[in-house]
């Protein structure tokens, strides 16, 4: 009896030091890699000289960002029009063929899901110099539409692979059952099927906001017309001193403005993020 | 005669319903044939044309991909790229995998600790290379001033002014920006292996070093191949660390195959040299994912 117990003791002190153990090392390193974060955030709103020593702070470097080159409002207009019209293709093309590869047999079925996850295996900067023909000769260059298109197919093999698991997972009498009663594909998918499959568009939407959002090799090839920059490319910009010397300040203020809403989305769907990579990455 | 009006009836049914799902499945069908196959022939045909930025293109065989393989820029910035894939494949895995076995057990703060591991990879990379450029710079950033008065150096540090230093820094912030990443992806295959096999270990007195590399590590090897794939991948495509953090330098010494390419295109306008450039890069990767990948599978089925 109290050797059972002494043992009992023992292990829950040991679990109890390994729980502290991990809770300290964790902390540390969480502060670590919170740290250049905090940073930023500090210094984009020291001022009006980021390098004055007792500067104070104040909004000056937001304000000075806001009249950079052609200006906060312009970059981060084209970054949320980019991000948005990538989002919705996104979710549009890849919810109307998840659909039809799943309930429907039709020629080229195969050849379109194959065809699609292809894209995966192409390393993407190596396509990005015949579109940049391609939509030069269309008249897409330096345009926002083109952009978003050549984002669009970059996100289609998740999003078309998420969607049609999605689907997939929604038993056949759910639908069928509308179809049979009359309803009609457009009307059985948009009031019985998107419901079910929401979780999925939601994961769809969010890998291709975050992944529209901060991409880079893409605006910056295809977009040369600096009133059409994006964010990121803008600020790199400022980085080499396109527009004057380094503005350390309002550099800060822009990685402050570009990452924000990133890393809100991701905590308020983090769920959702964890939920795609386990069955986009892991199954696939 | 009845059934031969039903069986009529569900075909054209049937037909009806397979022409509405081609209809569906139009839009993805038009964004992969105009955005993906059609650039992927021309990057092909582009390869083997000289490609001027204006005027007509005229066929020249294999002349561009003779011409990349003498290059020794071009062979610099593979080596280089190699180096750099190495290097921050075994640091970032080692990271994560450390990260996720210490956040692994649901336990009082873990959730918070796993947030904020992932924070730094919700920002851009090329957002992340920015901030990290700021930091190591001597003007504005604290790192020097912190390890200055920790007493470790005497002098402000040249992060990315050496070839080494440029090397290192940018591997450091790579490491702060993708950990938390990779760590999340090593985490669903922890959540996978069951807690039985632990406590079976456990009965038997395995203690944590064994647990660790006999039940753990072989049991989580699909899911580190994952990890190994994607870091491989991603570090031989580096191009945004090295555009802002270091432009290349110093002396060229920072210089990926990704960035070859661009510059080739988009500064020296040689736009097929940058083709047949991509098209090697291109089946070299293709051919590095099918091995991998089938070793992978290989390891799955044992």
């Amino acid at each position: 009896m109290t050797a059972t117990s002494t043992a009992a003791r023992r292990t829950r002190l040991r679990i109890v030091i390994a729980d502290t153990g991990a809770l300290v090392t964790g902390t540390a390193l969480a502060i670590l890699f919170l740290l250049p974060l905090a940073w930023a955030g500090y210094s984009s709103l020291r001022g009006p000289d980021a390098t004055g020593e007792g500067a104070g702070f104040g909004t000056e470097n937001y304000r000075r960002l806001f009249s950079y080159g052609e200006g906060l409002l312009v970059y981060a207009t084209n970054s949320i029009l980019v991000s948005l019209l990538t989002v919705v293709g996104t979710v549009l093309i890849s919810v109307l063929a998840g659909y039809a590869i799943a309930r429907f047999r039709f020629p080229g079925r195969n050849l379109l899901f194959l065809g699609t996850l292809a894209i995966m295996m192409v390393p993407y900067p190596t396509i990005l110099i015949p579109l940049y023909v391609l939509l030069s000769r269309a008249g897409l260059q330096n345009s926002l539409i083109g952009l978003s298109l050549v984002l669009i197919m970059f996100q289609l093999p998740f999003a078309l692979f998420m969607m049609r698991n999605a689907f997939e997972a929604v038993p056949r009498e759910f639908d069928e059952a509308a179809l049979v009663d009359g309803a009609g594909i457009p009307r059985t998918l948009w009031s019985v099927l998107l419901p079910a499959v929401t979780p999925g568009v939601i994961t769809v939407a969010l890998f291709a906001f975050l992944n529209s959002w901060n991409e880079f090799i893409a605006p910056l090839m295809l977009v040369t017309d600096g009133s059409r920059y994006t964010l990121p490319v803008a600020l790199a910009a400022m980085r080499s001193g396109n527009f004057g010397s380094i503005d350390f300040g309002a550099l800060q203020s822009g990685v402050v403005v570009s990452a924000v809403p990133c890393m809100l989305l991701f905590v308020l769907l983090q769920r959702h993020y964890v939920r795609g990579f386990a069955s986009g990455a892991l199954k696939g | 005669m009845r059934s031969t009006g039903t069986h009529h009836r569900h075909r054209r049914r049937s037909t009806d319903r397979s022409t509405q799902a081609i209809v569906l499945s139009l839009p993805a069908a038009l964004v992969v044939g105009l955005l993906f196959v059609v650039p992927l022939a021309l990057l092909v045909w582009m390869s083997m044309t000289d490609w001027p930025l204006l005027g007509e293109p005229s066929f020249v065989g294999l002349a561009q991909y003779d011409a990349i393989l003498d290059d020794p820029l071009f062979l610099d910035a593979i080596w280089f790229t190699l180096r750099y894939t190495l290097i921050t494949t075994v640091l970032l895995t080692a990271v994560a995998l450390g990260l996720a076995l210490l956040v692994q057990q649901t336990r009082f703060g873990s959730g918070f600790l796993r947030t904020a591991f992932f924070l730094p990879a919700a920002m851009g990379l090329a957002v992340a290379s920015l901030l990290w450029f700021a930091l190591y710079s001597n003007e504005v950033g604290p790192l020097s001033d912190l390890l200055a008065t920790l007493g470790l150096v005497d002098e402000p540090v040249n992060w990315l002014g050496t070839p080494d230093g440029a090397l290192w820094s940018t591997v450091l912030m790579v490491i702060w920006r993708f950990a938390g990443f990779y760590m999340i992806i090593l985490l669903t295959g922890l959540q996978a292996i069951p807690d039985q096999v632990y406590e079976a270990a456990r009965i038997d007195g395995a203690g944590w070093w064994r647990t660790f590399t006999g039940i753990t590590v072989p049991l989580l090897r699909p899911t580190l191949a994952l990890v190994l794939v994607l870091s491989v991948t991603g570090s031989l495509l580096a191009f945004e660390q090295f555009y802002v953090l270091t432009g290349g330098g110093p002396d060229n010494s920072t210089v990926t195959v990704v960035s070859t390419i661009f510059r080739q295109a988009f500064t020296l306008f040689d736009l097929s040299w940058a083709a047949a450039m991509s098209v090697v890069v291109l089946i070299a990767l293709v051919l590095a994912n099918i091995v991998q990948l089938s070793l992978i599978r290989k390891g799955d089925e044992s």
